[in-house]
């Protein structure tokens, strides 16, 4: 029993297979990196857009956002995949972006709607356009409000690099899978062995992120005029 | 009209729909199972993280924080390629049923327990006041008024549910998904095939989450 586990050990923790492993892992940061930064731009963009008093604009971004909202993420990810010529990562990053930015939408406008309407009078009293009452006053106090769903999305959008596995892009989880199909990965310790620790990998980077999360919504609430 | 939108793609998706159908319908007979244990966990989980056993909280912090901060594919893989080393047959539609109940109930956990906890203390004192036991007072007193203010992200994480059941697809599920990836795959059709897939899963996920959005709005008016 105890030798079958050592041995799970042994075989998991080769240098080569660790060495593939993380080569996935550079894959997964580097596809959630990119694919969070971009839609925090799009995602801001599409929110405000959703806010516009145009209503063309608004429009166009709320039916961007709830259909894109209510399709599979796996579905992007398939159709960039096949129906376009981009590389492996970066098809998965435009996936990524198309879908994670209309959550990050919904996440703005809820901030920005959330911010009473007593600040957007005051600053308009105050001689403020438009766009720099939007900048200096009602964004700044938003940010604060959207920190920690942002976090705790951008947490699903590292699990949700996995999906990629689908289409045989080399992140973590597909790497995972060819090195389970290795003729040296037999027993079920093995094979348990293999994807706990890929599971704890996750985790390490995901708890790094909500750990951010839990330490800003300490002070999340501070300096807020509700 | 050439491309892959072509009319000639579109009748030979036709022709084939009830593959698509088939996958549909079991994507919904999937969802539904795993939503309703799903909620099983929630509820049970909920009440637990409300009492004060050490050993039962720090298992459920420990369930909620692997579950959560783990991909859903990875424990899919484990399920799918562990269970039948050690003895346990599982059909690939039960292991979608396990993995997203597991999946999404560490979520459902959390909900459930903010909501008892946004009941108001004085409820529970009320009822003990009246004779309820605890498990009197949580089912007839807490619960009742607790579903109201779970109910709307409750209704969101079915949709997350339904959409993560379309990951069932790397272990040959059968579901929506796997079919629009073998079927795309083998006909070299992917235009038709995707923009039909992606309007099926509107189809189930849209009204359901214009459903937890006309909630939101109610229990807001009603505060």
């Amino acid at each position: 029993m105890f030798d079958r586990w050592l041995h799970a050990f042994e075989v998991v923790f080769a240098p080569r297979i660790l060495a593939f492993l993380g080569q996935g892992v550079v894959n997964t940061l580097y596809i959630a990196a990119v694919s969070i930064l971009l839609s925090l731009v799009f995602g801001t963009i599409l929110g405000l857009m959703r806010n516009s008093k145009q209503r063309v604009i608004q429009i166009i971004a709320t039916l961007y956002i709830e259909i894109v909202r209510n399709i599979p993420l796996t579905l992007f990810i398939i159709s960039m995949r096949f129906m376009t010529k981009l590389p492996p990562l970066e098809s998965g990053i435009a996936a990524m972006t198309v879908f994670t930015s209309a959550i990050v939408a919904e996440i703005v406008r809820g901030g920005l709607n959330s911010i009473g309407k007593g600040q957007w009078e005051a600053a308009t009293s105050q001689g403020f356009s438009h766009t720099q009452t939007l900048w200096f006053v009602i964004i700044p106090q938003a940010l604060r409000r959207i920190r920690s769903p942002l976090i705790s999305q951008f947490v699903t959008t590292v699990k949700d690099t996995s999906f990629c596995a689908l289409v045989g892009t080399y992140e973590l989880s597909f790497t995972s899978k060819i090195v389970m199909a290795h003729r040296s990965i037999v027993t079920a310790e093995d094979i348990l062995t293999l994807y706990l620790l890929v599971a704890f990998i996750y985790y390490i980077i995901n708890r790094v992120f909500s750990g951010f999360a839990r330490r800003e919504r300490g002070d999340a609430m501070k300096g807020v005029v509700r | 009209m050439t491309g892959p939108f072509s009319q000639q793609n579109w009748q030979t998706w036709f022709s084939d729909w009830t593959f698509f159908a088939d996958g549909f319908l079991l994507t919904i007979y999937i969802s539904l199972l795993a939503l309703m244990f799903t909620l099983i966990i929630g509820v049970i989980a909920g009440i637990l993280l409300c009492g004060n056993n050490r050993i039962i909280l720090s298992f459920l912090k420990g369930y909620m924080s692997f579950f959560q901060n783990t991909p859903l594919v990875i424990q899919i893989f484990i399920y799918y390629n562990v269970l039948p080393k050690i003895g346990v047959l599982l059909s690939v539609e039960a292991i979608g049923v396990l993995g997203l109940a597991l999946y999404t109930g560490a979520y459902a956990a959390d909900i459930v327990h903010s909501a008892i906890k946004a009941v108001p203390t004085g409820q529970m004192e009320a009822a003990s006041s009246q004779g309820f036991s605890y498990l009197q007072a949580m089912f007839f007193v807490i619960l009742p008024q607790a579903i109201k203010i779970g109910l709307p992200p409750m209704t969101n994480q079915a949709v997350n549910l339904i959409k993560n059941s379309s990951v069932l697809a790397v272990i040959a599920g059968g579901e929506l998904m796997y079919r629009a990836d073998v079927w795309s795959g083998s006909n070299l059709i992917y235009g038709p095939t995707f923009v039909m897939t992606g309007v099926l899963y509107l189809v189930i996920c849209l009204p359901i989450s214009l459903l937890a959005r006309w909630l939101e709005k109610r229990s807001v008016r009603n505060v």
